[in-house]
């Protein structure tokens, strides 16, 4: 811990330069630009000083110096996050895992892979294709964000109702302290003795430690894959055709909704044949040996009939598939052409509550007069409304945000959370406490300080810090005493961009 | 049907005040697992029900002290089950205890263990305080994963109250291929079904004989074991197998021996033991009974890639979980004491340290 006063930036870089190469310590203003922010735009800091070790050992020793100065340390994998988790800390030092790119093994017998953190996800199953292999967890965002970013946030994807998300398909990191001590969690089996320390891990968002690499599963790719897409002319009947899949015990590899808005601009960007009169539609992927697919189409083509949908279509060829899940994937860029800018939600909810969220959103949407489209990972209840704005209107994005906060509620108060894969960061912080209790949200600052006490390590995320200490933690509960330091107020809001 | 979380707050705040150590006991079933017990015990087995089961949701909130027996009836009546298919032992065993033993049978591998399944828990810490985790949807990262650090924690950081667990529809079919053939010879042929796009959902070898086990729709099951030959079980034999397996009742785990539990990667050879072994997982579990050094066995199972630990018998006031690196009992330890300050809760049980 600090007991001397802080190094100066000059001083931090000296040291840093000590043992990385010149060119991968940034502290002029111009090279740490691109650094200020991840894909939440909207949200931005200078960082003191970005880092760009090449080995575990550079790692270790950024992370000894922070820790002797307590020097604030934000872990970065590509920047891809939507909630603000990268985003440097005015004081701090940004520690960008981007050099650490191999694929270190792929075990096509055990089914594994050993991976630097800053493997991007689709690399992972590009390598381990030539096996028959890939990899689960497939975000949107896979072409860019890296293992060890999803591991930070728990990522999921379209896959993930049938294949799980981030947490259950790692199987050990290894990771460094705030005081750069090297651990690993997990094991190359299944479950490992004591506290599952590997599933705090999963979703941390960069707080308890630095992850350096990451074993995980594989999975033989399926011998046959489908999508049937469904339209609607009302979401009510949609959810509920969602919900007469899972009760027929199929359970589809992914299962995806849109609405109006989001169907007519996907279609428009990708064009892949979406009905642009329909009201809601589905995307419904099959996979598994080319006899289960069959049998599987079949019911779910006559159920999504039965439950009254207006066109059904089932990719007839491997082009077609993907075709039909372009639209879906590029959703969020494709939103982003209609609008200037737009606000990518997060909310889980319980499906049973769809009709009656979408209707309070469309009140909402009245309400604050902005256009809210929605993409919505059907399976599992994760919602993600996409609020259209303008940043260059003056206190539009204000009203954005407060539009966001209360969907946010909403999702809480049907029974479900405020994110289900994109995290926290700073963006939802003030959501927790409608989330959680305060007496929660200590214990969750206790688990903080289990691991990093002086609360270095990516600091004022995830977790709103509560100004009185563990100790005095039994005193009366109603006490609403929260100190966010990096509330999103002193954030200055860069304007004018578009993220995602 | 009760709701006792009120009394079993009180307990703990008496028990903390008297400065008293409490032994949780769901249904006192997996007493046999980790070291020995000490403290007063608290019984949460009145603490049970079905709080809501919404079969389309996937989605099963109960309280833990339910017995297993109850919740997989009631998923039964809608084709679902617990998919990490857990040891019932006789029906006594509670959700609870279940999920602080991360208890999973012979489908982890493909399925999942409880761990996995988990999705949110409340439970009593040791101030008293009662807090609520995770929640009743599939996915949720808002906070640290409370609800998954009670899975093998074996009741150390508080008294679970409640638990939400996602389920799962039952395969439409499933059958069993059987083959003779030695350890060895096991050990890399599962090893290569699991590399195949099939529905494969358990491979388990016991003395010269390899099971393996096959579920899923109807048409993918039948050409799957017309492909892969081998002789198949009846489905009696098969139905006892497993359930034999999977609730710990073949004739090897009756022995009055140390019963050793490795979890290792899966295609590993601990050559001077996998004979003797009941290989489950696809490799990935093994189980050994016999009088062994610990910490010859932990070498064995580092090498293997994973660990071991003494699931019965043996010395139960000794250490029974593989050695824990100093750093990392530091945090156990700190974590432990953000949850359970004064230490109340199952003293010693994981660890003699903690
Ligand atoms: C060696 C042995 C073998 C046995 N085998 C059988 C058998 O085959 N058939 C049979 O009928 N009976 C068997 N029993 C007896 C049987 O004990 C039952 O009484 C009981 O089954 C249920 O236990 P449980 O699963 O609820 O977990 P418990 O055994 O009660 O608890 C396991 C662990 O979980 C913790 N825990 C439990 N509930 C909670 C909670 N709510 N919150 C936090 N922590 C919790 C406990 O503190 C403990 O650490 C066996 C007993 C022994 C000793
Ligand atoms: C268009 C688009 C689509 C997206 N779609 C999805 C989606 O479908 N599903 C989904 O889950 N997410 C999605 N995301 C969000 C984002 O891509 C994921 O959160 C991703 O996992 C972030 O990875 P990253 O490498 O970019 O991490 P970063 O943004 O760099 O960092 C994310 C967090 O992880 C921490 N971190 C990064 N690396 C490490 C490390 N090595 N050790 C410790 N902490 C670390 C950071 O401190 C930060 O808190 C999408 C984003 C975009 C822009």
């Amino acid at each position: 811990m600090s007991t001397t006063s802080k190094p100066s930036q000059d001083e931090l870089c000296q040291l840093f330069r000590g043992f990385i190469a010149a060119q991968n310590v940034i502290s002029d203003a111009e090279t740490l630009k691109p650094y200020e922010c991840d894909g939440l735009s909207m949200y931005c800091e200078m960082p003191l000083i970005v880092v760009l070790p090449e080995t575990v050992a550079q790692v270790q020793e950024v992370l000894r110096i922070c820790h002797r100065y307590a020097v604030p340390v934000v872990a970065r994998g590509a920047g891809t996050g939507l909630c603000a988790g990268a985003m440097p800390n005015a004081e701090g030092v940004v520690l960008s895992l981007a050099k650490f790119k191999n694929v270190i093994e792929i075990n096509p017998q055990t089914r594994t892979a050993r991976l630097q953190p800053g493997v991007r996800n689709l690399a992972i199953s590009e390598a381990a294709a030539e096996y028959g292999l890939y990899y689960g967890p497939d975000p949107s965002s896979q072409i860019a964000c890296t293992i060890g970013g999803n591991v930070a946030e728990n990522s999921g994807g379209v896959h993930c109702l049938k294949y799980g998300l981030t947490v259950h398909n790692v199987l050990s990191v290894e990771m460094l302290t705030v005081e750069g001590e090297k651990v690993t969690l997990g094991s190359e089996g299944l479950d490992s003795c004591g506290l599952d320390l590997l599933a705090l891990i999963n979703g941390s968002e960069g707080l308890l430690g630095v992850i350096t690499e990451i074993q995980v599963k594989l999975l033989p790719i399926p011998e046959k894959a489908r999508v049937v897409m469904a339209g609607f002319d009302n979401v009510q009947q949609a959810g509920d055709s969602v919900g007469g899949i899972i009760a027929s015990g199929i359970i589809p590899a992914g299962l995806e909704m849109m609405d109006s808005y989001a169907i007519s601009a996907a279609e428009d960007f990708a064009k892949a044949g979406y009905p642009k009169e329909a009201k809601a539609l589905l995307l419904c992927e099959v996979d598994g040996t080319a006899e289960e697919v069959q049998e599987h189409i079949e019911q779910v083509e006559k159920l999504f009939h039965s439950f009254g949908a207006t066109s059904v279509r089932t990719s007839q060829t491997e082009a077609e598939r993907a075709l039909l899940w372009k639209g879906r994937k590029s959703a969020f860029p494709a939103v982003g052409r209609i609008s200037p800018d737009y606000y990518c939600m997060d909310g889980t909810i319980p499906r049973g509550q769809l009709a009656h969220v979408l209707t309070e959103m469309q009140r909402l949407s009245e309400h604050y007069q902005l256009r809210v489209a929605n993409v919505f990972h059907a399976g599992d209840g994760n919602l993600h409304p996409l609020i259209l704005f303008d940043a260059n209107i003056p206190g539009e994005f204000a009203k954005t945000e407060e539009f966001g906060g209360k969907i946010l509620e909403l999702c809480v108060a049907v029974g479900g959370c405020i994110t289900g894969e994109h995290g926290v960061g700073i963006e939802k912080i003030r959501q927790m406490s409608v989330q959680f209790t305060e007496l929660e949200l200590l214990q969750f600052n206790a688990i903080k300080d289990a691991f990093d006490p002086v609360g270095t390590l990516n600091p004022g995320k995830g977790v709103p810090t509560l100004r009185r200490c563990q100790e005095y933690r039994s005193i009366e509960p109603k006490n609403k005493d929260m100190e966010n330091s990096n509330n999103t107020n002193s954030n200055k809001h860069k304007e004018g961009v578009a993220h995602g | 049907m009760a709701d006792l979380s009120a009394d079993i707050q009180q307990q703990v705040l008496a028990a903390r005040d008297a400065k008293q150590t409490l032994n949780i006991i769901g249904g006192g079933s997996k007493s046999f697992m980790g070291r020995e017990a000490v403290g007063d015990r608290l019984d949460v087995s009145g603490h049970r029900g079905i709080v809501n089961y919404q079969p389309v949701e996937l989605v099963l909130t109960a309280r833990a002290g339910t017995p297993l027996t109850e919740i997989e009836a009631a998923l039964a009546e809608n084709n679902q089950m617990l998919a990490f298919e857990p040891p019932r032992f006789s029906g006594e065993a509670t959700l609870g205890g279940t999920l602080a033993c991360n208890q999973s049978g012979p489908g982890r591998p493909w399925t999942g263990s409880v761990r996995d399944h988990v999705l949110g828990v409340r439970l009593i810490n040791g101030l008293g305080e009662h807090l609520k985790f995770g929640g009743q949807v599939m996915k949720n990262v808002a906070g640290y994963d409370v609800s998954r650090l009670q899975a093998g924690a074996m009741g150390s950081l508080g008294v679970i109250t409640e638990i939400s667990l996602k389920v799962l529809p039952k395969p439409a079919a499933s059958r069993t291929l059987a083959w003779d053939m030695g350890a060895q010879e096991a050990i890399t042929f599962m090893n290569q079904l699991a590399s195949r796009p099939k529905p494969l959902s358990a491979a388990c070898w016991l003395q010269g004989r390899l099971y393996v086990r096959l579920s899923g729709a109807l048409s993918a099951v039948e050409a799957t074991l017309k492909e892969w030959k081998g002789t198949e079980l009846t489905q009696d034999q098969a139905n006892q197998f497993w359930q034999q397996l999977g609730q710990q009742e073949l004739p090897f785990f009756d022995t009055d021996l140390p019963l050793w539990r490795f979890s290792i990667n899966s295609a590993a050879s601990i050559p001077a033991l996998d004979e003797y072994s009941l290989i489950d997982w696809g490799g990935a579990q093994r189980w050994f009974r016999g009088e062994q050094d610990k910490l010859h066995m932990e070498s064995l199972a580092a090498a293997a890639g994973g660990q071991v630990s003494l699931y019965s018998g043996g010395d139960r006031r000794s250490e029974v979980m593989h050695t824990t690196p100093a750093v990392l009992q530091a945090i156990q330890k700190r974590i432990k004491t953000s949850f359970d300050p004064d230490g109340i809760f199952n003293p010693g049980r994981l660890y003699h340290w903690m």
